[in-house]
C-alpha cells in the first residue's frame, strides 16, 4: 500500500487517490503555432522514467485536489509532494 | 538435436535420462551477427525462430538481460484468443490462432494448447448488443463466435452467480469456442530450443548498455558482455521498452505499468473454460494442476517494480467473487506482478523506426502472450524484408500522429483509465 502525503490533508492511503500520469508534460501554449510533433508529444509520447518520476495524483476521496508526487517507479518510495500550483524545483 | 518422441523417451530411460542433449547452448557472443534480437521473452524467441525458419537467416543472436522466459512470458495468465472486432486486430490474432494450433508439432515441444473456449459475460441489454456486433464482425473475419443467452451460459458455467439479487446479473455472453490456454513456459522453451538448433545464439545474462548509431543507421549494440555489431536490431523488450528507447533518444507512446495476477490453491476440476467478467476487469481459468488462475486491472501508476500492491488485488478479486461466489472459500497460493508496455490506444506496435536497421516490437498491454507466434512471425518478416507485412501494417508507430488509432478496447489515450 502506498502512503501519499497530501499537501492539503496530510498522510493518506493510496485508496483515496487516483492517478493522473506524468506531471512534467506541458500543454502547448494557446494562441501560438503548434507543430504536429508538439501535439504528439503532449498527447501520446511519454518518457516513463525508471527511477524518480514526478506525477499527478488526485485526492479523489478526500479534498479532491490535484497534487504532484515525486515517486520512484522501481521501488515505489515517495520523496516529495506538492500542490498542483507549485512548480517542481 | 534429439527429437522428443516416445522412442527417445524409452531409449533414454535405459541410461537414466543422463544423456539428453541440452535444450539450448550457452554460447559466448560473437563480434558480429546479421540480426540481433534484444529480449529473450516469448516474442524475441519466436522472432528468432521465424527468422531462421521462414527467412533462412540463422546468424542471429538473442540477448537477454536475465534468463529467457523470466519476464512476462513467465508471468501471464496464459489466455489465447482472437475475439477482436477491428480488422487489423482480428486478422492478426486469427493468423496467430493457426500458429497456436500447429505449435506443439511445429516445435516438437508440448505447449499444452488447450482450446477450451472463452466466454465474455454480458451484464446488460446494451452489452449484449455490443457483443452481438463484435461476434458478427468476428464471423465476417472467419473467427468462430457464439452469442449465448443467460440459460446457455448457465449450462456451461453453473458455478457463476445466477441468483436474483446480484448487482450485475448475467444476461448472456459472447463465446469464442476456439480460444483457450497454453503452457506459457513451454512456449518460450520450445521456441528457444528450435531456434538454437537452427543456429541462433541465445545469450543470457547480457544487458544492453547502449547503441551504436551513426548517420541515421544502427551499427551495433553495447552490452555488458562486449560490443556486438549488427546491421539489423529488433527490440522485443516489453516493459523495458521505455528504458531502451531513452538510450536511443526516442520518446514513445508507451507507459510502463504494473499488472498483477494470482493463483488459488489447487482444487478439483470446476471450470473448463476461460471466463471474463463484463462489468469490470477480471478473468479466470483453471490450470491443469487445478489452481484458479486470475487477473484483472493494472495497479494504475507507472512502475518497473514487478510487484504489486494489495488494493488492486482486493479490487480485482472482489469482482471475481461477485461473478463466482465460491472463490471466496479458496486460499490464495501465489500473487505476482509483471511490467506492461501500455500503448496509448491499447494496441501494439510492430514497425520500422526512423533509425535504419532498428525495428520495434512493443505496446502489448494486457495481451502479449496470445500474440507470441503472430508477433514473432510478423516481426521476423518486418526485419528480414525491411518492410511490414500486411498483417502488422495497422500496428504502425506513426498511427498516433496520423490519427489511425486502433482503440479497440476503448481504453483511449490514457492508459490508467481502465
Amino acid at each position: 500500500m502506498l502512503h501519499i502525503k497530501c499537501p492539503h490533508c496530510g498522510m493518506r492511503s493510496q485508496n483515496e487517490f487516483s492517478y493522473g500520469g506524468d506531471a512534467t508534460v506541458k500543454r502547448p501554449e494557446l494562441g501560438k503555432e503548434v507543430s504536429d510533433q508538439d501535439w504528439d508529444n503532449f498527447v501520446y509520447n511519454r518518457k516513463s522514467l525508471r527511477g524518480k518520476h514526478w506525477e499527478l495524483w488526485q485526492h479523489i476521496s478526500g479534498c479532491r485536489q490535484w497534487i504532484k508526487v515525486e515517486r520512484d517507479t522501481s521501488t515505489h518510495e515517495i520523496f516529495n509532494t506538492l500542490k498542483a500550483t507549485e512548480e517542481i524545483s | 538435436m534429439q527429437k522428443y518422441s516416445i522412442f527417445n523417451l524409452v531409449k533414454n530411460a535405459f541410461s537414466n535420462h543422463d544423456n539428453w542433449d541440452l535444450a539450448w547452448k550457452d554460447p559466448t557472443p560473437k563480434k558480429e551477427y546479421d540480426v540481433v534480437i534484444i529480449g529473450g521473452g516469448g516474442h524475441g524467441l519466436a522472432t528468432a525462430y521465424y527468422l531462421a525458419k521462414e527467412h533462412n537467416i540463422t546468424n542471429v543472436a538473442i540477448i537477454e538481460k536475465g534468463w529467457i522466459g523470466g519476464g512476462n512470458v513467465g508471468r501471464n495468465t496464459t489466455i489465447i484468443r482472437s475475439n477482436y472486432m477491428y480488422d487489423d486486430n482480428a486478422l492478426f490474432s486469427e493468423f496467430g490462432m493457426d500458429l497456436w494450433r500447429k505449435m506443439s508439432q511445429d516445435l516438437n515441444y508440448n505447449v499444452m494448447f488447450s482450446p477450451r473456449g472463452i466466454i465474455n459475460l454480458a451484464h446488460s441489454d446494451a452489452q449484449m448488443n455490443v457483443y452481438a456486433r463484435r461476434g458478427n464482425s468476428m464471423r465476417l473475419n472467419g473467427i468462430d463466435a457464439v452469442l449465448l443467452n443467460r440459460e446457455q451460459v448457465k449450462e456451461i458455467i453453473p458455478m457463476a452467480d445466477f441468483s436474483d439479487n446480484v448487482r450485475f446479473p448475467i444476461f448472456g455472453g459472447l463465446m469464442q469456442p476456439s480460444a483457450g490456454t497454453a503452457r506459457h513456459d513451454a512456449v518460450a522453451w520450445g521456441y528457444a530450443r528450435q531456434a538454437d538448433s537452427m543456429g541462433v545464439d541465445i545469450i543470457q545474462n547480457c544487458e544492453v548498455i547502449g547503441f551504436d548509431v551513426s548517420g541515421g543507421k544502427i551499427n551495433g549494440v553495447r552490452t555488458s558482455r562486449g560490443d556486438i555489431k549488427a546491421k539489423k536490431i529488433g527490440l522485443c523488450v516489453a516493459g523495458s521498452t521505455n528504458i531502451l528507447a531513452e538510450k536511443l533518444n526516442m520518446t514513445l507512446p508507451i507507459e510502463t505499468h504494473l499488472l498483477q495476477a494470482c493463483v488459488s490453491e489447487p482444487v478439483k476440476p470446476v471450470l473448463d473454460r476461460v471466463v471474463t467478467f463484463g462489468a469490470g476487469h477480471f478473468y479466470i481459468s483453471q490450470s491443469d494442476k487445478g489452481e484458479m488462475v486470475m487477473g484483472g486491472d493494472l495497479d494504475g501508476y507507472n512502475s518497473y517494480a514487478q510487484r504489486g500492491n494489495l488494493p488492486t488485488l482486493q479490487h480485482v478479486l472482489t469482482e471475481g467473487i461477485a461473478m463466482m461466489p465460491f472463490l471466496s472459500k479458496l486460499k490464495m497460493l501465489r500473487t505476482w506482478g509483471g511490467i506492461m508496455d501500455m500503448s496509448m490506444d491499447g494496441s501494439p506496435i510492430i514497425d520500422k523506426t526512423h533509425i535504419e536497421g532498428l525495428y520495434l516490437n512493443c505496446g502489448w498491454c494486457y495481451g502479449g502472450f496470445k500474440a507470441t507466434p503472430a508477433s514473432g512471425w510478423t516481426f521476423a518478416h518486418t526485419i528480414a524484408q525491411d518492410r511490414v507485412h500486411e498483417l502488422n501494417s495497422g500496428y504502425s508507430l506513426n498511427r498516433f500522429s496520423t490519427g489511425h488509432l486502433l482503440d479497440e478496447k476503448g481504453l483511449g489515450t490514457k492508459t490508467w483509465i481502465s
